[in-house]
């Protein structure tokens, strides 16, 4: 029983953390978001694929790092706290989960994943629990749901329709297409478990998304109330507002084993995983929104404002903690789960 | 990362459970705040002890098991799962003893730690007084030097299970000029010294679970001194650390709560449906009594690999005692008119349990540093904002 990452992973951990707030300011992203319609700076991918995170879970064989699913769950908690959009997420996690598992068409797999490991594809993923798709114009390749069967597509085979989000940083699209045998690479019967999985591992990114959210609102508050005076002090020496963080300390302090632990469920196939991703997605959304309210609460009349950053990470953490199933979805799973009958439950049941 | 038990243990768990299906009461101990129910308790501390299954972190030569932290959160799970008595002695074993290792001369240890396991010595805690509560340093009473005694004047309060307990541990003003945190010395005396009058108050459930403790020129020799002369502030913080942080409540009584407010739920999911509030409720508490344990593990596995108890000790100490209070609320809200009845309404059938889980709950809170101080500690010491 060890429940403490490598130090390896760690390092790499810290050292995407050091990368991310020098190459990813917050005044950089904004202008990125706010004034080019596909919201996204292929500059921003080199460099991101210069530090390994487009290889990061690609085969060797096909130029990758071969990383897994725990060593994501740390990155993906930086990617939260500095609101790296989705497609990196889609492309290079997701996307490539898909294509690792196709049932040996080893042609796609040969023309795409090296693409994505060098930072050269984006890759947007059709599930059917989102309504839209995310990055769907930009896409060099997307990889959608059809009754479970998987299909592959060109931007060029599908129209897609922009639908504006409150998150500046989301690029979503229905897309109009249709499904046809030449653009079938995997069939319902193999097809149902891959997309299940998928979701498994979409909405535990999510969660390790919104926790990094959690923690960067809570780090802008106290930041914030630390600096910011009223009657002589700051404010952030006053018990309400200081019980206001403390609030946020709790719920990411006890969100972030959970999602640790789902990580290591998917990475090991636990039978249990999607009840305890389901758990980390929904005490990873209930820490985000805590801290978003109450991050803007100590902002006071800042909080409100387009210019203050926090807005940024608040819209995010709104936006994904519906995405990749809402807390409706996730809670039928865990109620699925533990009030089945014969559910094991108690002390001792955990592991 | 690792989650999964060795074979070692998993064997140890086996050990534990076989042991406990063999020896816990088939019927439920009398309350240990009664005379009778404490007796009672001291003997099955006696019986945990002869097993060498009452303080299982000791080192074996103190009668303990030796268990590392994650054999600990095991025996706890199997303990919690049988059912087994509540420990009388929580306060010795899990709170002192921890300080005691650190701090206690190799005498001290031997005359006292052996006692301790086997429920000879009961311990209460002296820390609050009427004009120290949440505001510990503002502790009054006097414990002057003579010779090679100190002489006791003063008063103590809400001292858990003191009215029947044999020992206090606590804290006492060695230093007449001093203020706050400093000139206090943490002390060991028994309480049936000539000068103690101790006075039971009742608690919400109408037992004497608390005392009021006046001491009056008690004599006490220097050598039941726990650390340094006027080092008891930090002596005492390392106590207050274990309590808040791990020892206290282990995440099992959570768990089986957890559980059990689930198999109440299934059967009256017919009426706890008709408020919609409920189920999410009951999921709630699942998934909280789970994070709790997760929380633990990791902590347990952080110190294994040398690591310290930092603030984090506070954030435990919110969360629990929040989803103990969300529990037994639940449970109550689910069991409806029959909530309020005492054990021996006619009519109260198993319900009565929740009931007194209920009101216990609500000291959860209050207890070692109430929430606004475990709230204070985080914003301070974690988070670095500025002191008031």
């Amino acid at each position: 029983m060890d429940f403490t990452f490598e130090d390896q992973q760690l390092a790499f951990r810290d050292a995407i953390h050091k990368f991310l707030m020098v190459e990813a300011a917050p005044e950089m992203l904004r202008e990125i978001w706010e004034t080019t319609r596909t919201g996204r700076s292929a500059e921003l991918r080199a460099k991101l694929a210069d530090q390994g995170l487009t290889a990061l879970s690609v085969p060797e064989e096909f130029g990758g790092i071969g990383l897994g699913d725990l060593d994501w769950v740390l990155v993906q908690q930086e990617l939260g706290y500095f609101a790296i959009p989705d497609s990196l997420t889609d492309s290079a996690y997701l996307a490539v989960f898909l294509l690792n598992h196709l049932p040996a068409d080893i042609a796609l797999k040969r023309e795409w994943l090296p693409r994505i490991a060098s930072g050269n594809a984006r890759v947007a993923v059709g599930h059917p629990v989102n309504p839209l798709v995310a990055d769907a114009e930009l896409a060099d390749l997307l990889l959608l749901w059809h009754e479970d069967e998987i299909h592959a597509l060109t931007r060029d085979q599908l129209q897609c329709e922009f639908n504006a989000s409150i998150d500046l940083s989301r690029r979503l699209y229905r897309l109009n297409w249709t499904p046809t045998a030449a653009t079938r690479i995997c069939p319902a019967r193999q097809g149902g478990a891959l997309w299940r999985e998928l979701l498994d591992r979409a909405a535990l990114a999510a969660s390790a998304q919104l926790l990094g959210l959690a923690q960067r609102m809570l780090d802008l508050g106290v930041d914030h109330a630390a600096q910011r005076k009223q009657f002589g002090k700051p404010v952030g020496s006053f018990q309400a507002v200081k019980h206001h963080f403390a609030d946020v300390a709790v719920k990411i302090e006890f969100a972030e084993p959970v999602i640790h632990r789902a990580a290591y469920a998917v990475a090991e196939d636990d039978p249990r995983q999607s009840a305890y991703v389901s758990h980390a997605k929904l005490a990873a959304g209930e820490a985000a929104r805590l801290a978003a309210r109450k991050s803007i609460q100590a902002h006071g009349a800042m909080g409100y404002t387009w210019e203050a950053d926090l807005q940024m990470y608040m819209k995010r953490a709104w936006a994904l903690d519906s995405a990749w199933g809402d807390a409706k979805f996730h809670k039928a799973r865990i109620d699925h789960s533990i009030l089945a009958d014969g559910a094991a439950l108690g002390p001792g049941t955990t592991f | 990362m690792r989650l999964e038990y060795t074979e070692r243990q998993k064997k140890f768990r086996e050990e534990i459970r076989g042991w406990l299906a063999a020896n816990v009461p088939k019927q439920p101990l009398p309350s240990f705040d009664t005379e009778e129910g404490f007796e009672a308790h001291r003997r099955w501390e006696a019986r945990l002890f002869e097993g060498r299954w009452s303080a299982v972190t000791w080192p074996k030569q103190y009668g303990g098991h030796g268990c590392d932290l994650v054999e600990w959160l095991i025996f706890e799970e199997e303990y919690w799962r049988a059912n087994a008595p509540l420990r009388v002695n929580q306060n010795g074993v899990f709170l002192l003893a921890p300080t005691l290792m650190e701090y206690g001369t190799d005498e001290q240890k031997a005359r006292f730690l052996p006692r301790m396991a086997s429920g000879q010595d009961i311990w209460a805690q002296g820390w609050s007084e009427p004009g120290a509560g949440s505001d510990m340093a503002a502790i009054r009473s006097k414990a002057v030097r003579d010779g090679d005694h100190y002489v006791i004047n003063g008063q103590k309060t809400w001292s858990t299970r003191a009215v029947w307990a044999d020992w206090l541990f606590g804290m006492f003003r060695t230093d007449p000029e001093s203020s706050r945190h400093h000139g206090l010395t943490f002390i060991l005396l028994p309480l049936d010294l000539p000068g103690i009058t101790i006075r039971p108050i009742k608690q919400l459930n109408g037992l004497p679970g608390f005392a009021e403790i006046f001491f009056d020129d008690v004599r006490v020799p220097v050598g039941n001194r726990l650390g340094d002369e006027g080092a008891g502030w930090s002596v005492a913080m390392a106590t207050a650390g274990f309590e808040r942080g791990l020892m206290l409540r282990s995440p099992a009584r959570f768990q089986q709560t957890a559980r059990s407010l689930v198999d109440l739920y299934k059967r009256h999911r017919d009426v706890a449906d008709t408020d919609p509030g409920i189920r999410e409720a009951v999921l709630k508490s699942w998934m909280d009594a789970e994070a709790y344990t997760l929380a633990t593990y990791r902590t347990a596995s952080r110190l294994g690999k040398g690591a310290k108890i930092g603030a984090e000790a506070s954030t435990n100490k919110i969360f629990w005692s929040e989803l103990d209070l969300l529990m037994h609320e639940t449970a109550l809200r689910i069991l409806g008119p029959l909530g309020e009845l005492m054990p021996d309404a006619p009519s109260a059938g198993d319900a009565a349990h929740w009931l007194d889980g209920f009101l216990f709950a609500q000291a959860g809170p209050i207890y070692a540093g109430t929430n606004e101080i475990q709230r204070n500690i985080i914003a301070e010491r974690m988070l670095g904002l500025p002191r008031s």
